[in-house]
């Protein structure tokens, strides 16, 4: 395979349409990004004016979503793509979806914020959450960035994030029991945290099909539910 | 006619192993002048088999070092942008450059062995085991009955007309018309739609029993319910037999074909199974192609 390109084409709209999925796709992942950055920071910081903010972007990333699987459906109608084309089509079609979910997972933890911020009790599991936050919202910005340069290498690098973030996802649980049985008064908050820490790891998995998404597109191979060596063996 | 003898394995091996390399700065088009054909040219079960063949119009040569086998009941489809030699190509299997003027074909070209450039073949006999079906319907100026009943007549293959009857239905049956023409087999073919003039043709090219049909351009005047219907008709005929088909939609070939061949400049550049070639295909001037990103 030579370096990969969606310009040239002898129709040159077909490479204003790919170009336009690709910027909205990019478009949509920050704004998912910052969406999930603000759902950890209203946790962290109890402020639930920030998590309705959060609550109400969602929105705006649901219309995202189905405006550019609507774009990704006419190419296909239009132009009947193949090759790489057809991969970068499908490859959008799907990661909007992930995207949309992470989305999802933010506004789940603005709500759960909000329910945080009503409680009152003894702040523990706030680390857990600051620490684990900070791995995934790195691995979304890398998995987003390696999505803008198609670079195979980081996003096979950024996959393997994934691992430390369940890792630290099984301790912060661990932590978390150690809490609620120490002081049973806890529970309550406890459990809430706990919910917003299970929204963080499924972030990761959903920012790790990206990754799988990325490799799609650029290798043509489907790494989908491989282990970790057979994935590396490609 | 020059015929030349088989090259040795060597060449075939070698051929075998060039593929692009992934990550090399080398350009599509110096790897195409290396005539590398890569994927999977050879089949277990093949059909036909053809070897180093090159074609040439006078001085001018049409096709480089072509080597690709075609499997038994399999439909391989050949596709690339005009000019490139693959109908050249697709004559060369039964022949029919013969009766191009200064037209040579050097190579091997075997069917189930049989060297079909033999001086000893048959080239008529060759013409009703491996029928063709042109771009253009052309039905004879007959009745729809004896432009089925033509080839069997003249190869002696029924002795009585009961024999021949049953063929013409058979054989009309087969190409999906019998319904839609039962009832006037005595009136000229030459009245039907375009698309029941293919279907007819069709018939007449099975009517006589080939091993192996060509198709050339076979829906390229037909609109799309009658190409449709061919392309349903391909399905159902590659039970019984080999189809080789050039198209110029690539469409066409995703739909129909178990493997689409490449040609650009004369050259075979990818031979791969079809559902490989549209997806992910081997070489980068493949992907150009049918990706729409050629001048």
């Amino acid at each position: 395979m030579t370096k990969l390109t969606f310009e040239n084409h002898i129709v040159t709209q077909f490479d204003g349409e790919l170009e336009e999925i690709r910027t909205r796709l990019m478009e949509m992942g920050g704004k998912v990004e910052q969406q999930l950055q603000n759902a950890i920071k209203s946790v962290a910081e109890i402020d639930s004016a920030m998590a309705e903010q959060v609550i109400r972007q969602e929105r705006q990333v649901d219309e995202m979503e189905r405006d550019i699987d609507e774009a990704c459906i006419l190419i296909i109608a239009r132009r009947q793509p193949a090759a790489t084309d057809l991969r970068l089509i499908m490859m959008v079609s799907k990661a909007v979806n992930d995207l949309e979910r992470i989305g999802d997972e933010a506004k789940k933890i603005a709500n759960h914020a909000i329910i945080l911020a009503e409680q009152d009790g003894p702040s523990k599991g706030y680390t857990e959450v600051r620490h684990l936050g900070k791995s995934v919202i790195s691995m979304l910005a890398n998995a987003l960035d390696a999505f803008a340069r198609f670079d195979v290498e980081a996003a096979m690098r950024t996959l393997n994030e994934d691992q430390q973030i369940d890792l630290d996802y099984k301790t912060a649980l661990r932590e978390l029991v150690t809490y609620m049985m120490e002081d049973p008064r806890s529970i309550g908050r406890v459990i809430n945290i706990l919910w917003v820490i299970r929204s963080l790891e499924r972030v990761g998995d959903h920012a790790k099909n990206l990754c799988e998404q990325i490799v799609f597109v650029v290798k043509g191979k489907d790494i989908r539910h491989q282990t970790h060596v057979a994935r590396h063996d490609h | 006619m020059n015929t030349t003898a088989t090259l040795g394995t060597d060449n075939m091996a070698m051929a075998a192993v060039k593929k692009p390399t992934e990550g090399t700065d080398v350009s599509p088009f110096e790897l195409a002048a290396e005539h590398a054909t890569v994927g999977s040219f050879e089949v277990e079960n093949a059909k036909m088999s053809i070897k180093n063949v090159n074609v040439y119009y006078g001085d001018k040569q049409a096709i480089f070092d072509v080597s690709v086998d075609i499997g038994k009941n399999e439909v391989i489809a050949m596709i690339g942008p005009s000019g490139c030699g693959k109908s050249t190509f697709l004559r060369a299997l039964n022949r029919m450059n013969d009766t191009v003027d200064g037209c040579r074909v050097e190579g091997d070209i075997r069917m189930d062995g049989q060297d079909l450039y033999s001086p000893k073949l048959d080239v008529v006999e060759l013409r009703a085991r491996v029928g063709m079906v042109f771009q253009k319907p052309n039905p004879f100026p007959k009745s729809i009955y004896d432009n089925v009943a033509y080839g069997p007549k003249i190869h002696g293959l029924a002795d009585t007309r009961v024999d021949l009857d049953e063929i013409v239905e058979r054989s009309l049956r087969r190409a999906s018309l019998w319904d839609e023409v039962k009832d006037r087999l005595y009136q000229a073919g030459t009245g039907l739609s375009g698309g029941q003039q293919q279907r007819l043709c069709i018939a007449r090219a099975i009517a006589v029993s080939p091993e192996v049909i060509l198709m050339d351009e076979p829906c390229s005047a037909l609109d799309p319910i009658a190409t449709a219907r061919i392309e349903e008709l391909i399905e159902e005929l590659s039970q019984n037999f080999t189809i080789a088909i050039v198209t110029h939609s690539m469409q066409q070939a995703a739909r129909v074909s178990q493997r689409t061949a490449y040609f650009h400049l004369g050259q075979l550049i990818e031979v791969n199974p079809t559902e490989q070639v549209f997806t992910m295909p081997e070489h980068a001037l493949t992907e150009s192609y049918i990706t729409g990103r050629f001048g």
